[in-house]
């Protein structure tokens, strides 16, 4: 349990503070503040816990049945790490308290901060390998954003992208490498994967699994040849930088490769991949550093520098050389740290990172001085700091390589040579800054910051020099459990000692001294921007141009490959579900089933003979003949009701007729807004050749499509029913449901819930028919009346102008008739709706049925009437008749709830009443009247949206303006 | 029967999908809906063709399966049937609206380089 709380106390202060007022500066600094020390305590109560069982383990289930939970497991490594972790977040909420300025909005960084200390803390405890890639993933996605936290700098934008897509790519790779782990080791448990690390070295996979690690790794420890994305990443705010680019989120790819450590080392594949990586870091990184102008800058390679030390450390494959990686990732974390802090410091108060203008600070601050001194002769190895420690280890590890001779003798020279970088850097940092004459032309006069901004760093620096001098005091418990957890039963004796005699290590300490302090002397005076030999050699230049390169292959595969056309699409669509279809039955064959089939009946032959008729005129006429088509397509409908009839499926064929009607009306009020077809043949021009052969291909897909559903469809017919979840219903149907219509008591009972969420869809459709016109626009061409209705206006005697009379009675001219059949029609249409609603539990009907015969007659009217007259006699809310219909539905769905049932479990009641007699009352009948009120809302609400356009385009066109 | 109604299904799907490919809105929509009665046809012949089953329960005669038409397909497709209504509205509108933007009812909104 208290390992959760750990995890969790940063994420819900990070909620917390997320939705504090943008100027409460303090209460977020002490959310903050508490969520991380919070975490840091529970550390610290637990370490007596980790020093005697070894490992804490803690699950939380989540889902059970597939074996998934969230799964903690702290041992001393991880508690080491989360202590960092926690701790340096603590001090460095502090020292951003003073360091954002009052017009930033905070809220946004201590709530990113506290997102970011939580996900680490999720990969540091985590004992699942799937779930530390998770936290690993959201530690880069939250670094984004404080990097990007002053988003209005271009710098800050491009430097946060270049970290996302570098951290992120290797994310990538790491998720790939460990699930190849757990494969191999047969588990993504931590504890199962450490346990197996014969099995995994003898795989042959493990150069792939590592490769992938090392690449996530790497990446995110801003390794050599990816290294140059922490540069770029130092234009976030500086408590940023000394977090995450000091502390945690660089170290999180060290820390990894020490984690896995155990089950990866000991190859010379490992060696060379880590090693390699990490000793380019070293020497790179320490030569760049002496180079840069700007403060973050030296620093940001420096911590390249450091990670490579540690990282070459971790690819020596020697169980002291692992000791020395822990020790010194802990040591430059201090260090860096509060050099960070130092860097800060002097950016706010004098307004330059700048190393040439800056210049003779110690005057001014001499406390701020003084820390970053110490801090940076950590950083140079200067003896009685801890940094000394780890690099003598590190040393003397070199030395005592078993390798060939030339790697022996080489990389004890190439560690002094970085060695040698490390002062020099060091002490331009320092001297440039502090030392010389005062500078006089800074953006602010400098002075001491607040003593609450020194704190942090001084903290820190105390603990440079504790450890320094009493190593054996101080860390080294600590430390031993750490490396004890990675190494278990082959962890080597070692002490940790300012004086070892001398030795080898103490002179190659002793050279790089000299010879960074003479190379600082002799070279370094002079002030170029240029880095002497490595100047041509930019990732910048190299990862822009990448992005670019694969931007444009990108775009031209898609102009390959894709295409923006529709009938393209569908073409490839068909295509492919036709060959999909075709592969499996060329391959293996198939033939008609053996049931029994039904004797053939001429009437419904020649039913389908007139239907086919119907539908392959559909698609002679589609593009000249418009309403021919419509005519034919309802042929066809009427086809497909008169078989549901045919084959004992009443419901299906009354909703398929009366949807038939609706649709048909539907879409002959839109065929006034197309466009008048040029008949090509009509003046004797024959189409292209290349037209031709495209309806060619496209008869001759259709026809195979139109083959394949045919003899899928006689396979399937002749293939035995296999009863499935039908005798259910039609048992259940009587008892449980209380009606006789199986497919109605289906619908508003047995799955009641789809059939409310269809209506909703229903709802949803008819709304957005209605928004998407009331900004229709119809082409020009569309507007003035159709020339049959004008001529029909001129033989009633009627100007063009002419607007029906809205009092009127009934509507004028030759409508009058028909219009007084129409209205005696409604009430009678709306009493058979009723009687189709009433009945549809027990007989064939319903809600769907009845809505639509209502709908029908209303629109009837409009189509006799005309609009304005109807709308004059006759008001229709449609989408209060939505409305009632939904709160309908699920009133009697909610209904059942308050009995303490499901939602929508049916609740009847049998009684009877004087006057009316027997009654049977169903919460089945209240949702079917949903049905039903929706089903009259929606398509009335569509269908005069589509009518009224033509009014408004009258308007339009008498009164000059829209309505 | 059997042929026959498999026939059908055929002719409506092969009409349909032809005038899918085509260049028009309105041919598109229109082989919607002879791909929607093909497919409406064929999702109600899972329960294979019966002659003289009765689709309502008849209490007298007990409920047993044997007796009655699938009811399960038959709500399926009774479901379909109306969501197939409101998409080939909500296409007609947006087919309207693509016309009065565009000024063409080519399925693209707008003409072909070369037609």
């Amino acid at each position: 349990m208290a390992l959760i709380l750990i995890v969790l106390f940063p994420f819900l202060g990070s909620l917390c503070a997320a939705f504090l007022p943008s100027n409460a500066r303090n209460a977020e600094a002490w959310l903050a503040g508490i969520a991380s020390f919070a975490s840091c305590a529970i550390l610290l109560g637990l370490y007596s816990d980790v020093a005697a069982e070894g490992v804490l383990r803690t699950t939380l289930p989540w889902a059970p049945a597939l074996g998934l939970g969230i799964s903690l497991r702290m041992d001393g490594f991880a508690w080491l790490f989360a202590l960092m972790v926690t701790g340096m977040g603590t001090l460095v909420v502090v020292y951003a308290r003073y360091y954002m300025s009052p017009s930033d909005p905070v809220p946004r960084f201590f709530s990113f901060f506290l997102a970011f200390e939580g996900s680490m803390l999720g990969i540091v405890l985590s004992g699942h390998l799937i779930q530390m890639a998770m936290f690993w993933e959201l530690t880069s996605i939250v670094s984004f954003m404080l990097i990007a936290y002053w988003h209005n700098r271009g710098e800050a934008r491009r430097g946060a992208r270049m970290a996302l897509i570098v951290t992120g790519a290797g994310g990538l790779a790491l998720f790939g490498g460990v699930l190849l782990l757990g494969h191999i080791a047969g588990g993504y448990d931590l504890d199962t994967v450490l346990a197996a690390a014969w099995v995994i070295q003898g795989h042959p996979w493990y150069p792939a699994a590592l490769a992938l690690i090392a690449l996530g790794a790497l990446t995110k420890s801003a390794q050599f040849p990816f290294h140059f994305w922490l540069p770029h990443a130092m234009a976030a705010p500086t408590p940023v930088s000394a977090y995450l680019h000091s502390a945690t989120m660089v170290k999180a790819g060290v820390f990894l490769l020490a984690r896995l450590w155990p089950v990866l080392a000991g190859t010379d594949a490992w060696f060379w991949v880590v090693g390699g990586a990490g000793l380019c870091s070293l020497v790179i990184g320490g030569y760049l550093a002496i180079f840069q102008q700007d403060m973050k800058g030296v620093l940001a390679y420096s911590t390249i520098s450091h990670l490579g030390l540690i990282t070459l450390l971790l690819g020596m494959n020697s169980p002291l050389a692992l000791v020395a990686a822990v020790f010194h990732m802990v040591n430059h974390a201090t260090f860096k740290a509060s050099l960070f802090m130092a860097a800060g410091i002097v950016d706010h108060e004098t307004g330059t990172r700048n190393l040439q203008r800056l210049s003779g600070l110690y005057r001014a601050m001499p406390i701020t001085a003084t820390l970053a001194m110490v801090a940076a002769a950590a950083m140079a190895g200067v003896p009685l700091l801890n940094g000394f420690l780890s690099k003598e280890m590190f040393f003397a590890e070199t030395i005592f390589l078993s390798r060939p001779d030339w790697q022996r003798i080489g990389l004890p020279l190439a560690a002094t040579l970085a060695g040698m970088f490390s002062v020099a850097y060091s002490l331009r940092f320092i001297h440039q800054v502090f030392f010389g004459p005062p500078a006089d032309d800074l953006p602010h006069t400098p002075h001491e910051p607040t003593r609450w901004m020194l704190l942090p760093s001084a903290l820190l620096v105390m603990a440079c020099v504790l450890v320094g001098i009493f190593p054996e005091l101080t860390v080294s418990p600590f430390l031993r459990i750490a490396t004890d957890s990675i190494l278990g039963s082959d962890a080597p004796a070692y002490s940790l000692a300012i004086w070892h005699g001398l030795n080898l290590p103490l002179f190659m300490s002793l050279a790089a001294m000299v010879g960074g302090t003479v190379l600082y002397r002799a070279f370094l005076w002079r002030t170029g921007t240029t880095v002497p030999l490595l100047d041509r050699i930019d990732g910048k230049r190299a990862f822009d141009w990448l992005l670019t390169a694969l931007a444009r292959g990108a775009e031209r595969v898609m102009q390959r490959l894709s295409s923006s056309r529709l009938q393209m699409q569908l073409l490839v669509l068909f295509g492919i579900a036709l060959g999909g279809a075709l592969g499996p039955v060329l391959m293996q064959g198939t033939s008609w089933g053996a049931r029994a089939t039904t004797p053939a009946d001429p009437a419904f032959a020649l039913l389908w003979l007139v239907g086919a008729v119907c539908a392959l005129a559909v698609a002679w006429q589609a593009k000249f003949h418009r309403l021919a088509a419509l005519i034919f397509s309802g042929g066809a409908g009427l086809a497909t009701s008169l078989t549901f009839v045919w084959f004992s499926a009443p419901d299906l064929a009354l909703t398929q007729l009366t949807v038939e009607v609706v649709t048909a009306v539907l879409i002959l009020l839109g065929l006034r807004w197309l466009p008048r077809r040029k008949m090509n043949y009509a003046t004797g021009q024959e189409p292209a050749t290349t037209t031709r052969l495209r309806r060619l291909r496209d008869v001759l897909l259709a026809a195979a499509c139109g083959l394949g559903m045919a003899s899928l469809t006689y396979a399937m017919l002749t293939r035995p029913d296999l009863g499935g979840i039908s005798p259910f219903f039609i048992e259940q149907s009587l008892p449980r449901g209380g009606g006789l219509n199986v497919v109605n008591v289906i619908l508003v009972d047995f799955r009641g819930f789809d059939t409310f969420g269809e209506i909703t869809v229903l709802a949803i459709v008819a709304l957005t028919v209605f928004a998407l016109l009331r900004r229709f626009r119809p082409a020009p061409e569309s507007v003035p009346l159709p020339h049959q209705q004008r001529e029909q206006d001129a033989a009633a005697g009627l100007d063009a102008e002419h607007v029906a009379d809205p009092a009127a009675k009934l509507p004028g001219g030759y409508m009058m008739l028909p219009a007084v059949l129409v209205r005696l029609l409604l009430p009678l249409a709306m009493l058979i709706s009723l009687f189709f609603l009433l009945r549809g539990h027990d007989a064939p009907g319903g809600g769907f049925v009845g809505g639509l015969v209502l709908a029908t007659a209303v629109i009837l009217q409009y189509l006799v009437g005309g609009t304005v007259w109807v709308e004059s006699h006759l008001r229709i809310h449609p989408l209060y008749w939505i409305a009632a219909g939904l709160l309908s539905a699920a009133a009697a769905g909610t209904g059942a709830l308050l009995a303490h049932a499901p939602f929508l479990t049916s609740r009847a009641w049998h009684g009877a009443l004087p006057l009316i007699g027997e009654l049977h009352l169903s919460s089945v009948l209240l949702f079917d009247l949903g049905v039903y009120m929706l089903v009259v809302g929606a398509t009335i609400l569509m269908l005069v949206a589509i009518a009224h356009q033509s009014l408004r385009s009258h308007h339009r066109k008498t009164s000059g303006g829209p309505p | 029967m059997e042929i026959v109604f498999a026939l059908a299904v055929g002719v409506l799907a092969g009409s349909g999908i032809y005038l899918l490919l085509r260049p028009r809105t309105f041919q598109v929509i229109m082989g919607l809906s002879l791909l929607a009665y093909a497919v409406n046809l064929f999702i109600f012949a899972m329960g294979r063709l019966r002659l003289g089953a009765a689709p309502v329960i008849d209490p007298a005669r007990g409920s047993d399966p044997a007796l009655y038409a699938d009811p399960v397909p038959q709500a399926l497709v009774l479901t379909a049937i109306v969501i197939g209504f409101a998409t080939t509205a909500l296409f007609l509108v947006v087919l309207l609206a693509s016309r009065g933007l565009n000024g063409t009812d080519h399925v693209d909104g707008r003409e072909p380089d070369k037609e």
